[in-house]
């Protein structure tokens, strides 16, 4: 709120000195006291970077095969050894990161904008624009999540989709699958600002709408959409790799953590090729921990209420 | 006499009762039946009543935060119920309201000068540049220093949080402020200072308030006049010396009684009444207070007593010979 300049001057003297922190870079100080909640974050912004960039430096391509170099055990020339096509593991992990964080990321921020959005237009207007958007969330929640994937991730193998378009697909269903949780929450929270005391002085105030949701509603809704956007990412790496492991996610020949893990279906790659489940296994379970910390402690920031 | 500022006459308001899986309308609680304030400019009107006697809802009817079911509400020859959205929303500032709970009347995270300052703003009152100055000065005459103008609700105590939400109110510099309990949520060394504050403040802007309590001692000290409504209705109504010397509705004697008097020999007779106050759902018929008054008599159950005149602009509501 920019309206109150930051300083006055009143005889050509400065008569107040920086105006104090906000409540976000309060927040943002607290958080950085939090040390387990930063590991966290330190983590997954490695995991972002290496994912990212890794590929670019590996001499191998993801997809090479090399029939001259088939499961062989970690070495100087390949760090993590080679799957029985003789790829590079290492280049296909950090691959196969890129996609499982995309595809995490890229399902949050569609679910999260469905759910907020809808929720907060049930929650607002309430009636029977309420009832209608809840009702179809109560439906969605009725039915256990993964299941639901599973139907859909085997419609989809039946319907022949190509493997390019599948992991927008999935990108699709996860959201699809996440936004209910979402909606309620936010419905939740939009219904009780609205009867709060602030919202009906804003009323008596004449305030205009647009300042009503812009200054008084959303500011209050931020914090909990941050978290729950937080904790929804490792929420949906894990349901693509369990989606992926099972073969109705994205598919072969893209890589993803779950279906690198699929190796360990298989007694021989099992027992004799580690390398291959181990560090698609070990990525998703720190970058979902971190994450899971990191969402933690924004809550504790954020949103000291909200306790579990 | 000059032209009132404020004309509430015959105003009702019901809420519908649902029940059942359809959610029919099964009933309805008379919150506020038949209800007429006129309140003169530069007054003081107190309106006290037992918890679920309508008084708020009296209140946030006038100010439409409610909408009412019947009945006309002038401000300043204006009826509140004619106007466009737009209309209305260039005269809210005229009219402004004071909270009860000063912890949940300011949103946490808006930085307190913002939210003084906000209205001005919204309604381009003053030019941005002036908006500080204003809010500093405004905080000035409600007792808060211009260092406060930055910090966050939490960093302040109940009665300073109060007086945030008068100071809100009183830059856009109204005519009328409805205070509903301004005071009932802060402890009484704090009470002084801000019913202090409405006094001073009515000196210095000319302020008119409806002042609704539940609290006899602070409306005595505050009020020119008062009205006391029982479930919906108003039973008596006169100047604040005529009621508290002369009350005539039982009720409002019964209510009197019960205000604590700092001089412990003093015997009086406490009138206590009998049961609680009636579901207004399904309010008793006749004179409503008639299930739970000493001197009931018969016509009381079947006659709804005439709100009348006794003279010298006191009204009262009951069958009793005065």
């Amino acid at each position: 709120m920019a309206f109150i300049e930051r300083t006055l001057t009143e005889a050509g003297k400065p008569v107040r000195k920086a105006r104090k922190p906000s409540l976000w870079s309060q927040a943002f100080r607290r958080l950085l006291k939090n040390k387990l909640a930063v590991s966290g974050l330190v983590v997954v912004v490695f995991m972002f970077v290496i994912c990212f960039l890794g590929p670019v430096f590996s001499p191998y391509a993801d997809n090479k095969i090399n029939m001259a170099a088939m499961n062989r055990a970690p070495s100087l020339q390949h760090w993590l050894g080679t799957d029985r096509l003789g790829r590079d593991v290492l280049t296909r992990v950090l691959q196969a990161g890129r996609i499982s964080l995309t595809v995490g990321l890229a399902s949050m921020v569609l679910s999260v904008f469905l759910g907020t959005f809808l929720g907060a237009v049930a929650g607002y207007y309430r009636g029977i624009v309420d009832q209608v958007i809840m009702r179809i969330a109560d439906l969605l929640l009725t039915i256990p999540g993964l299941p639901l994937l599973f139907i859909f991730g085997a419609l989809l193998s039946d319907w022949k989709v190509p493997t390019d378009y599948r992991m927008y697909i999935v990108m699709l269903m996860l959201s699809l699958v996440n936004w209910p949780g979402l909606a309620r929450m936010v419905r939740g929270q939009m219904l009780s600002l609205r009867e709060r005391e602030f919202m009906q002085a804003a009323v008596v105030l004449g305030l205009r709408d647009r300042r009503k949701l812009i200054h008084h509603l959303i500011p209050n809704l931020v914090p909990l959409i941050i978290v729950m956007a937080t904790l929804n990412i490792g929420g949906a790496i894990l349901s693509e790799s369990v989606l992926s492991f099972f073969g109705l996610g994205v598919m072969p020949p893209t890589p993803t953590w779950g279906n690198m893990i699929d190796a360990a279906n298989n007694m021989i790659d099992f027992q004799q090729h580690p390398w291959l489940w181990i560090p698609p296994g070990v990525s998703i379970f720190a970058t979902v921990i971190a994450i899971n910390i990191f969402g933690d402690g924004l809550r504790d920031v954020l949103d000291p209420k909200m306790k579990r | 006499m000059p032209e009132p500022l404020l004309e509430v006459s015959h105003l009702k308001k019901y809420f519908p009762v649902k029940s059942g899986l359809l959610q029919r309308t099964t009933g309805q609680i008379k919150a506020v039946d038949d209800i007429s304030i006129t309140i003169q400019p530069g007054e003081t009107f107190g309106l006290v009543g037992e918890s679920g006697s309508g008084k708020s809802t009296v209140g946030r009817t006038i100010i439409r935060l409610t909408d009412k079911t019947d009945g006309e509400i002038k401000f300043k020859g204006t009826n509140l119920y004619d106007l466009h959205d737009h209309e209305l929303r260039k005269l809210r500032p005229k009219m402004q309201m004071i909270f009860q709970d000063p912890y949940s009347s300011l949103n946490p995270r808006i930085r307190v000068g913002d939210a003084i300052g906000e209205a001005l703003l919204d309604h381009s009152l003053v030019p941005k540049d002036e908006i500080r100055d204003r809010v500093i000065e405004v905080l000035g005459s409600c007792g808060l220093s211009s260092y406060h103008i930055d910090r966050y609700p939490h960093e302040f105590s109940g009665g300073q949080r109060q007086r945030i939400g008068i100071a809100r109110a009183l830059i856009l510099n109204p005519d009328l402020i409805i205070a509903d309990e301004p005071v009932s949520a802060l402890d009484v060394s704090i009470q002084a200072q801000i019913i202090n504050l409405f006094r001073k403040l009515q000196e210095t802007a000319g302020l008119t308030y409806l002042f609704i309590s539940h609290d006899l001692s602070v409306v005595e000290h505050l009020c020119s006049r008062v009205g006391v409504m029982y479930l919906g209705s108003m039973v008596e109504m006169a100047t604040r010396d005529e009621m508290f010397l002369r009350p005539l509705h039982p009720y409002t004697k019964a209510l009197l009684s019960a205000v604590p008097v700092p001089i412990p020999r003093l015997k009086r007779e406490r009138i206590i009444l009998k049961g609680d106050i009636p579901s207004p759902a399904n309010p008793p018929s006749g004179c409503k207070f008639h299930t739970r008054c000493p001197f009931a008599m018969a016509k009381c159950k079947e006659r709804t007593p005439e709100f009348r005149d006794v003279g010298g602009g006191h009204f009262v509501a009951c069958h009793l010979e005065v």
